[in-house]
């Protein structure tokens, strides 16, 4: 979250797209697995290669997955839901279309909380539909030729549609945040932008403040990180605020970003390339929605982020702030109740996983993975160690140190503290005898601490603590020096 | 309204189709014919009738989500008409 930009008199208008890769077995139409990193086209059979006299037969888990997102987010679902043909040729989509949703959806009408600096924003959905994804082609700089390895063909997507109602590029990372985590917390979709399992493209024009009417529109592409759609978007509504200043007309196209140039570039657009020619799929039956059904699926939603948020406020009596933080990401609000069930100090371990977690989760790349099974430290043992700060067997100083202990070689923080003698020292006679050796060996600087000196303060507190290998309990540092260097 | 040649190589371009001028002229006039027979249907009153993408009524089978193929990509490219290992290769894609 950052501050609004200032456009001036521009209001920019934005609306998402996200395509969302289903965690499913299998692809969306056969028996294909639709695990990624497979042998090139080891994933696939006569049906995601097009073959002829083939026919698909709808996956009931995707079904389940895209229906789950539907109700999460609100949205209505129509009685009736028909697969389309959306036709263009590609080498990575071997049929000649794509089997997709087209005026009637799986889902319309719904809504996404956002989380903005100025409160709470919704962010209506347009529509849900199911489609399958496309291969994936590869460009070999030493040859004439390109390969396509088709083993995502096929694998289940649902697109996620927003209308116009993010106002800025900060907004619409906002919005991606906070979609990403309610597929996350539904458990039907990653969420991890690097590796293309969540694809996000924006729609994006500008108009004056105060005017209700919509310019023409740009639709930008390739942008493969939150930081990356907040910085692509951005430099768009620069771009159009220029070319409209001065005196110039936005052309509607589809845009590429360029991360490394930081800059949108129009794409060499194919002809009459958005002319899909929508047909309703022969080869598919309707998807009929079965009430009963859909009320089990909804009977089946698992907590969502907005209530669990409100639920750490509530009952842990954390911060609004901090619950969000900790809630925004499915495994870390389950880190957090974890680590909380072992020992409860609700503040105390949300600062250590704001803090100390978080920051070595972002070191090590491991942000974007759904459940992270390796956390650097395990609940329990960061419960412990909090533990061991509040009966006082160490100080919070030390703790850093036994933390990074924990991150570097595992085990047990009781044992490290024990092995490397880190308990805390709180016998005040070792404590004084440090103070008075301090005092002793700066005359200059108790002079200038009694002239008026205050801040020199801080440096007896330092020099104590590295005479006593930073064990002193803080408190009593602080105490008898006061009360010795007050003389 | 009648098709002109410039639909007829509209369509052809987004089928990939290379038409000689004989068969544009050609196509056209099967187009136009078979516009012309859809246009008579649109004289029936069907406001009370749902529009019908199906003749089967029934809803869509649904299947189990299990990966039951097995794994041959050597078979799968085998038809190609050129691959690499077990890439299908095609002429370079420029974008």
């Amino acid at each position: 979250m950052s501050d609004a930009p200032d456009y001036g008199p521009w209001e920019p208008v934005i609306g998402l797209e996200v395509h969302a890769q289903m965690l499913t077995e299998s692809k969306l139409f056969c028996g294909c697995s639709a695990k990624f990193g497979a042998e090139p086209n080891a994933h696939t059979c006569p049906v995601c290669m097009g073959m002829p006299g083939v026919l698909p037969v709808l996956n009931r888990r995707a079904v389940e997955f895209a229906t789950r997102t539907a109700l999460a987010t609100g949205c209505e679902i129509p009685r009736i839901a028909r697969w389309a043909r959306k036709n263009y040729f590609y080498p990575d989509l071997p049929k000649g279309y794509q089997i997709s949703m087209y005026d009637e959806p799986l889902a319309v009408a719904g809504g996404v909380e956002v989380e903005t600096p100025e409160g709470t924003r919704r962010v209506r959905l347009t529509r849900i539909h199911m489609e399958e994804d496309a291969g994936k082609n590869v460009h070999d700089a030493h040859d004439d030729h390109s390969l396509v390895d088709l083993n995502r063909a096929g694998v289940p997507l649902m697109e996620i549609v927003s209308e116009p109602d993010i106002r800025s590029a900060a907004e619409a990372a906002d919005y991606l945040r906070s979609l990403r985590a309610i597929l996350q917390y539904l458990a039907v979709c990653d969420g991890n932008m690097e590796e293309g399992s969540m694809r996000c493209d924006a729609n994006v024009s500008i108009r004056r403040r105060g005017t209700t009417e919509l310019g023409t529109r740009t639709e930008i592409k390739n942008m493969n990180s939150f930081r990356s759609v907040e910085r692509a978007i951005d430099v768009e509504i620069r771009r159009q605020i220029e070319v409209v200043e001065g005196g110039g007309r936005i052309v509607q196209e589809t845009r590429l970003w360029d991360a490394d140039r930081g800059q949108t570039f129009p794409m060499r657009s194919k002809e009459a390339a958005h002319d899909y020619r929508y047909f309703p799929d022969p080869d598919l039956l309707p998807l009929v929605s079965d009430p009963a059904w859909v009320e089990e699926v909804r009977r089946g939603l698992p907590e969502l982020p907005a209530a669990r948020r409100d639920r750490f406020v509530r009952d842990h009596g954390i911060p609004p702030y901090d619950a969000a933080v900790l809630t925004a990401r499915r495994d870390v609000a389950d880190y957090f109740e974890a680590a909380l069930a072992a020992h409860p100090n609700p503040k105390s371990i949300s600062n250590w996983i704001m803090g100390d977690i978080l920051r070595l989760v972002r070191e090590r790349k491991l942000d974007d993975a759904l459940v992270i099974t390796e956390w650097p430290v395990a609940p329990a043992a960061l419960a412990k160690l909090v533990a061991l700060i509040d009966d006082g067997t160490i100080s919070g100083k030390i703790a850093k140190t036994v933390f990074e202990e924990m991150v570097a070689g595992g085990g047990d923080p009781a044992s490290i503290v024990e092995k490397k003698g880190l308990r805390q020292v709180t016998d005040t006679g070792a404590i004084e005898a440090a103070v008075d050796a301090v005092i002793a060996a700066s005359p200059d600087k108790v002079a200038e601490y009694r002239s008026g000196k205050d801040k020199l303060f801080g440096f007896f507190v330092g020099q104590v603590m590295k005479a006593t290998g930073g064990k002193a309990n803080p408190q009593a540092v602080n105490d008898l020096l006061r009360s010795k260097l007050a003389g | 309204m009648p098709v002109s040649l410039e639909d007829v190589r509209h369509i052809a371009l987004l089928a990939r189709l290379g038409l000689a001028p004989a068969e544009e002229e050609r196509l056209r006039r099967d187009l136009d014919s078979i516009l012309g027979y859809v246009a008579q249907l649109e004289s029936l009153d069907v406001s009370g009738v749902e529009p019908t993408a199906h003749v089967v009524d029934l809803p869509t089978p649904l299947r189990e989500d299990r990966a039951t193929n097995p794994e041959r990509p050597e078979e799968m490219v085998e038809n190609a008409p050129d691959r690499d290992r077990t890439f299908l290769r095609v002429p370079k894609i420029i974008e």
